[in-house]
């Protein structure tokens, strides 16, 4: 599997490949903690923000929300603790590069998550990694464990007034817990549902107290952002999307692994047939999904020749979106119809069952799927699940709704042969169209 | 006259039923102290207190075991149970020694999961969902366990096994069976 940058020096994957790159000591060695150090010699945690404002960094975990401003969004005057918590609950189909920055760096980590305890006035802060990555979990441990003996975590750190502690926390199976109002829940001992918004966790959060939810790759980017400041890593991205992005590229490539490319990198072509080495086999491409399972998915015809710029913008121009960056390869051997299955069947599992529309929606939606593989396709079956689909879009109570919606609607809209083959292959119509889903 | 519970009103004493309640080793007591330390509140600590009792008690949540939790933490019966039930990852039935968990979501599928399962169908004689008679493997198809890059992929306990093959899925096999791999419970 590939590991590293294309089109610009490696910032966030800059030590994964060296030996031993999640000791303390190789992070130190190539400019860890210097940001810390930075941030607790003379910046406030106004100043902090600031930088973080400027460098128009927006969430990596897949909403893509300007980090700078949700910390803003947290209270000052707040005679409550506050909270900065990582989400680390990965689960995003097609996702797999938190995975490997924890592996390998997992100090930037720390340090991120120090710096934004810091410009938050944070004491206590977790890293909810969800259950599936225990090895993780006990790398952050040991590496939890390094810095605390190096002064860097509990009291006094650097020899500063600045406390802070930061523990590890599992999760245990569940998608939704990614969702960050149900991985609160789900800290705090409960069934991992989410929450109503508002109150916005950065108003009431963990414990009801104003707490703030950032993924992995946000947290470890703001190190090189206190470094070069944050207009130098706005730049090195566009204008509305600053630094660099990873994309976890998995499916029909020669070259899967983790990429990590500028924001705003020119031609998502060229990186699936250079970069990325190709689809094997000389087969055709067919379709990518290129943000995780929850985005549209986009056939080759609107990828090849048409200069598809990989950036929030680019992406939703081109009629899809960067997500957490899984970019899912499929070849002309994969049917839609299938793949599509696929994911409803994740989302049917992955429903906490909260709501309705979605607990009931995507049940459906599996059940007709079903009928449909087992040949007893309708004609109207497509509409059917569009149908049910409008059902759940936009009415259900947190963002899984939307998401088992998407991919459903884009499918039908792209591919309407794949499931047309399905359906004309069925016998359902014959069958006096009784609702035998 | 029976008695009569307003809405409003404090739940009923919880019946006296003698009930079993696990026991475990100061070790582990320790260990469950270290997680209880890092929460303000006890109640959060569920999640890894539960993963520690499923491995003492023998791969699951059995009813001494939540009977424990409930009163480690301080709380109902049913808080363990509605916590439990929620988690994939929490078992409330007992699995085999080996829990292979073959992704099955698209990344892994469409590099070739169907074929990873059916090898171990074939070699185990079981089907997704159940255990071997002797206790010894259960097998089952998970969702998206964030090794799409080096799909297909099994998890036995928690230990990733990537890239997967045919010749590569018995070989594993193989070594679960003369005990030479570690079944990944920690």
């Amino acid at each position: 599997m590939f590991i590293g940058a294309i089109g610009c020096e490696p910032l966030q994957l800059r030590r994964v490949l060296l030996d031993n790159s999640a000791s303390l000591d190789v992070y130190r060695g190539n400019g860890g903690y210097e940001a810390l150090r930075r941030v607790l010699d003379g910046m406030s945690p106004d100043d902090v923000i600031a930088e973080v404002k400027k460098s128009a960094l927006r969430g990596r975990g897949g909403a893509g929300f300007p980090t700078g401003m949700k910390w803003g969004f947290v209270p000052k005057d707040s005679p409550k603790p506050k909270y900065v918590v990582c989400n680390a609950d990965e689960s995003e189909p097609g996702t797999f590069k938190d995975r490997y920055l924890m592996e390998r760096d997992p100090h930037m980590l720390i340090e991120g998550m120090l710096i934004a305890a810091y410009a938050l006035g944070a004491r206590t802060n977790y890293i909810y990694t969800r259950g599936e990555y225990r090895y993780l979990i006990e790398i952050m441990d040991r590496a939890l464990e390094e810095a605390r003996a190096a002064g860097l975590l509990g009291e006094k750190i650097l020899g500063t007034d600045f406390n802070c502690e930061i523990y590890t926390h599992t999760g245990a199976g569940a998608y939704i817990c990614g969702e960050e109002t149900a991985l609160l829940n789900s800290l705090e001992g409960l069934r991992g549902h989410p929450r109503m918004k508002p109150p916005f966790p950065a108003v009431a959060g963990l414990y009801g107290c104003p707490t703030v939810v950032n993924n992995v790759e946000t947290l470890t980017a703001v190190p090189d952002i206190i470094k070069m400041g944050g207009e130098a890593y706005q730049k090195l991205g566009t204008e509305k999307s600053g630094g660099t992005k990873l994309w976890s590229v998995s499916g029909h490539v020669n070259r899967p692994g983790v990429y990590e490319l500028p924001m705003g990198y020119d031609d998502m072509e060229k990186f699936i047939t250079e970069d990325c080495g190709g689809v094997p086999g000389g087969r055709k491409l067919k379709a990518v999904i290129p943000g995780g399972s929850s985005v549209y998915i986009m056939p080759a015809a609107d990828i090849e020749g048409k200069d598809v710029r990989m950036d929030y913008e680019g992406l939703v121009a081109a009629g899809s979106s960067v997500g957490s960056g899984g970019f899912i390869v499929m070849d002309e051997t994969v049917d839609i119809f299938e793949s599509t299955k696929n994911l409803t069947e994740f989302y049917k599992h992955e429903s906490c069952g909260w709501c309705t529309p979605c607990r009931e929606g995507t049940d459906w939606l599996v059940k007709v799927f079903k009928r449909i593989e087992r040949g007893e396709g309708r004609p109207d079956d497509a509409q059917l699940l569009l149908d049910i689909v409008d059902n759940i879009e936009g009415k259900s109570f947190c963002p899984l709704g939307d998401a088992a919606s998407w991919p459903i609607q884009s499918a039908i809209k792209k591919f309407p042969e794949d499931f047309r083959r399905k359906v004309a292959n069925g016998n359902g119509h014959a069958r006096g169209g009784l609702p035998t889903a | 006259m029976s008695q009569q519970f307003l809405p409003n009103n404090p739940l009923p004493q919880e019946a006296k039923v003698p009930r079993e309640i696990a026991v475990f080793s100061p070790e582990v007591e320790a260990e469950m102290d270290r997680h209880l330390a890092k929460y303000p509140v006890k109640r959060s600590a569920i999640l890894p207190l539960m993963f520690i009792v499923q491995r003492e008690r023998g791969g699951y949540l059995d009813p001494p075991g939540v009977a424990y939790l409930a009163d480690r933490l301080g709380v109902r019966i049913t808080d363990i149970w509605e916590v439990a039930t929620f988690y994939s990852m929490i078992n409330t039935e007992p699995v085999g020694r080996y829990h292979l968990q073959v992704c099955k979501t698209l990344s892994c599928k469409i590099m070739g999961a169907g074929k990873v399962t059916e090898q171990c169908t074939k070699r185990l004689g079981i089907k997704p969902g159940q255990t071997t008679e002797d206790g010894m493997f259960s097998l089952s198809e998970v969702e998206c366990l964030g090794s799409c890059g080096t799909a297909p992929m099994m998890q036995i306990g928690f230990d990733y096994y990537e890239n997967l093959t045919e010749q590569k899925v018995d070989e594993i096999i193989v070594k679960c069976r003369s005990g030479e791999l570690p079944n990944g419970v920690r």
